[in-house]
């Protein structure tokens, strides 16, 4: 009785084994192309039901998306599982898909300057401590940085060594010592930098002869030369015919603060009478060299405008007769009486003008 | 490695950790997709990329202006985006007369445009018109290609590769069997993409196998829970749906994309060298010998035919005569 019980319980097993791995088979001519680390599934079978389906295939579509999410699944279920927290989780493999990258391949940097000596040498970094003992504070501090363990700039007494100056002061040289460090270290990073991408640093930029070097960058070395020396250049002797060099001077001039009493004086009383006048007081060339100078760069906006809008509608319209010479009316140096009347356009005014297209004194073309 | 490659270094550690998310690695971060709206955009392109955004959180950045660009015509502004917003995948809506309800979908390589596809919408059914329960977003979907127009041309070769490059989300190593509801359906039929979602909520079954134990009085029954009996799958359309039509495509060359396709050495699978394996599964091994010498090879002694003393020495002179005669 049992037995039969057993046995009857064993073919119901079966039965019901069979009929759930048929809920699960789906019939397909070619078989799908699995990605299961993408979870990807390709299917090549020509979608022929959905061909004679009308214009809105829902149903069939639905249909056809069960049957391959079914493959797909019964391709999961057989991978590798294990349980984690709970949960079961399947080992995905690598994606088979190719997809392109989306930044490039990392280049090897070639190795600074101490790196190669380090390797030469064999020498490698040492491990240090994280903090230090600190005897000044009695406790354990970092070895750099905030609040560190022997701080340099912290102290407020320093003995003048034995062949110094008395009268150098020490906290500055140490401040400058510093900073020459600090200067240096950024130097050497920036070589190794331009090392690194086979660049040259801008402040050597055509210094190294090559041999093909253009007249600018021959010059600029030249002159770089000139001013390396102990007197910086002062007592260099010139060519012949060499001009010196302009602009090496100083860009600003200041007036040192306490010198000519009688000149500042005189240069206060002065502004203060201007300020006090009713007149305008106008340089008249230098108002009309300014005046004419923002109607041609007006102009010049107004020209480029017009030959962007010609090239976007696929044609230039000339450029509406904007010659450089400019409207011939335009120009004339004017002295005295016309003070203020700068504004006054196309001058038609009677009064000397020296020619029709003259222009103004210091204008440059 | 770029941050230290930099003229201007980084003065904070934050900025330090931003510039090294950013610079090329060797395996590299999840694509980040943006959503751009162009200059006249409609009502039915916006939707999309709002629903297109909710699927790909949080690798995604849906940009809530409209930006005054053409895609096929000038990239810089594309490019300028994604450089700022380190995304190197995108997708551009607009809708004019002659395109109405357009979407371009492309990629970037090195913040430059690799392939662009135009798509045209023609009927969508958005996230919210289909009243269900929606499944957990940043949820790893599952993508299936149907139809075999996906591989006749080079067009929709490159779209499904998009496809797969756009919505596959991270690669992970390891997956919830349970969490695998999310399931996107593309079908090339007739000259139209029809992507459809579905969703799938995964119910374990419990197997039960009575076993009866010899010589127990009264049965006992084990059950057995097998959380590993593969489920039938029942889907209920889900997400957004669309159709879609393959209008203009801007594809790279061929020497850009396998340049962008380069795997560095690294990644590349190592060979186990003097390993095979064969058809049957059987794995077979190659094991390298020097040259052996076979006189002093040891065999079974027989005390037989042991050689005794005399016999060894008239050997030696034998031997010794016939090199004689040879030289």
């Amino acid at each position: 009785m049992e037995g039969q019980n057993v046995e009857e319980l064993l073919a119901k097993a079966e039965r019901d084994e069979a009929e759930k791995l048929q809920r699960i088979t789906v019939h397909k001519e070619l078989e799908l192309e699995f990605d299961l680390g993408n979870l990807l599934a390709s299917d090549r079978n020509p979608p022929t039901g959905l061909r004679r389906a009308g214009p809105s295939p829902e149903a069939e579509l639905q249909a056809l998306a069960r049957d391959n999410t079914q493959l797909l699944i019964n391709q999961l279920w057989q991978l590798p599982t294990e349980r984690v927290e709970e949960a079961l989780v399947a080992r995905l493999p690598e994606p088979t898909t190719r997809l392109p990258r989306e930044k490039p391949v990392p280049r090897p940097r070639p190795l600074t300057r101490w790196q190669q000596f380090a390797r030469l040498k064999g020498i490698r970094p040492k491990k240090k401590t994280n903090l230090v003992w600190d005897e000044v504070s009695g406790q354990w501090r970092r070895r750099w940085g905030y609040q560190r363990a022997r701080d340099d700039t912290k102290e407020w007494l320093i003995e003048v060594p034995g062949g110094a100056d008395p009268l150098e002061d020490q906290f500055a040289k140490r401040i400058q010592a510093k900073k020459e460090r600090v200067a240096k270290n950024e130097l050497n990073r920036l070589r190794n930098l331009a090392r690194a991408h086979k660049m040259q640093l801008p402040s050597t930029g055509g210094m190294h002869p090559t041999g093909h070097q253009s007249k600018e960058e021959l010059g600029r070395a030249m002159q770089v030369a000139k001013v390396s020396t102990a007197s910086v250049g002062r007592f260099q002797e010139r060519l012949p015919k060499e001009k010196a060099p302009r602009g090496s001077g100083k860009k600003r001039k200041f007036q040192p603060l306490f010198g000519d009493f009688a000149a500042e004086k005189k240069s206060q009383l002065e502004l203060l009478r201007v300020m006090n006048s009713k007149k305008p007081q106008l340089d008249v060339t230098r108002a009309t060299n300014k005046q004419m100078r923002e109607e041609d760069q007006e102009e010049a906006a107004k020209r480029r405008k017009m030959s962007q809008k010609g090239k976007r509608k696929g044609g230039r319209q000339g450029a509406g007769g904007q010659r450089k010479g400019g409207p011939p009316s335009q120009g004339g140096k004017r002295k005295g009486g016309l003070g203020g009347k700068v504004n006054s356009g196309p001058p038609r005014l009677g009064g000397k003008r020296k020619g029709g297209q003259h222009q103004g004194g210091k204008r440059r073309k | 490695m770029d941050a230290l490659d930099r003229v201007v270094k980084p003065k904070t550690k934050r900025a330090k950790r931003f510039l090294e998310k950013r610079e090329p690695k060797l395996s590299e971060n999840v694509k980040n997709a943006m959503l751009i709206k162009g200059g006249n955009a409609n009502l039915l392109v916006t939707q999309v990329l709002r629903d297109v955004y909710a699927l790909k959180k949080p690798y995604g950045v849906l940009y809530k202006k409209k930006n005054i660009t053409r895609p096929f015509e000038d990239q810089t502004s594309l490019e300028f985006f994604s450089k700022k917003s380190d995304c190197s995948l995108f997708m551009f809506g607009s809708h004019n007369k002659k395109r109405p309800n357009n979407l371009v979908i492309g990629r970037m390589y090195d913040y430059h445009v690799l392939d662009m596809i135009e798509l045209g919408i023609e009927k969508f059914v958005s996230l919210k018109d289909i009243k269900n329960s929606k499944c957990p977003e940043g949820t790893k979907p599952m993508l299936i290609f149907a139809g075999d127009d996906f591989d006749v041309t080079e067009d929709y070769r490159r779209l499904k590769n998009l496809l797969i490059d756009f919505f596959r989300g991270p690669t992970v190593s390891n997956i919830r069997l349970a969490g695998l509801e999310y399931v996107l359906h593309f079908t090339a039929l007739n000259g139209k993409i029809y992507f459809r979602s579905y969703k799938h909520s995964c119910e374990l079954h419990f197997c039960v196998l009575p076993l009866l134990l010899p010589g127990t009085v009264g049965t006992r029954l084990l059950l057995k829970k097998s959380g590993c009996k593969t489920p039938r799958i029942e889907l209920e359309e889900m997400g957004p749906s669309l159709d879609l039509v393959l209008r203009r495509t801007h594809l790279a060359s061929d020497d850009l994309y396998r340049l962008s396709m380069k795997m560095p050495k690294a990644l590349k699978p190592k060979k186990k060298k003097n390993v095979s394996h064969d058809t049957f599964g059987t794995t077979y091994g190659r094991i390298h010998m020097q040259k052996q010498d076979l006189s002093k090879l040891q065999t079974r002694k027989m005390k037989g035919l042991k050689k005794r003393p005399a016999e060894r020495i008239t050997e030696d002179q034998e031997k010794k005569s016939k090199r004689i005669k040879k030289n």
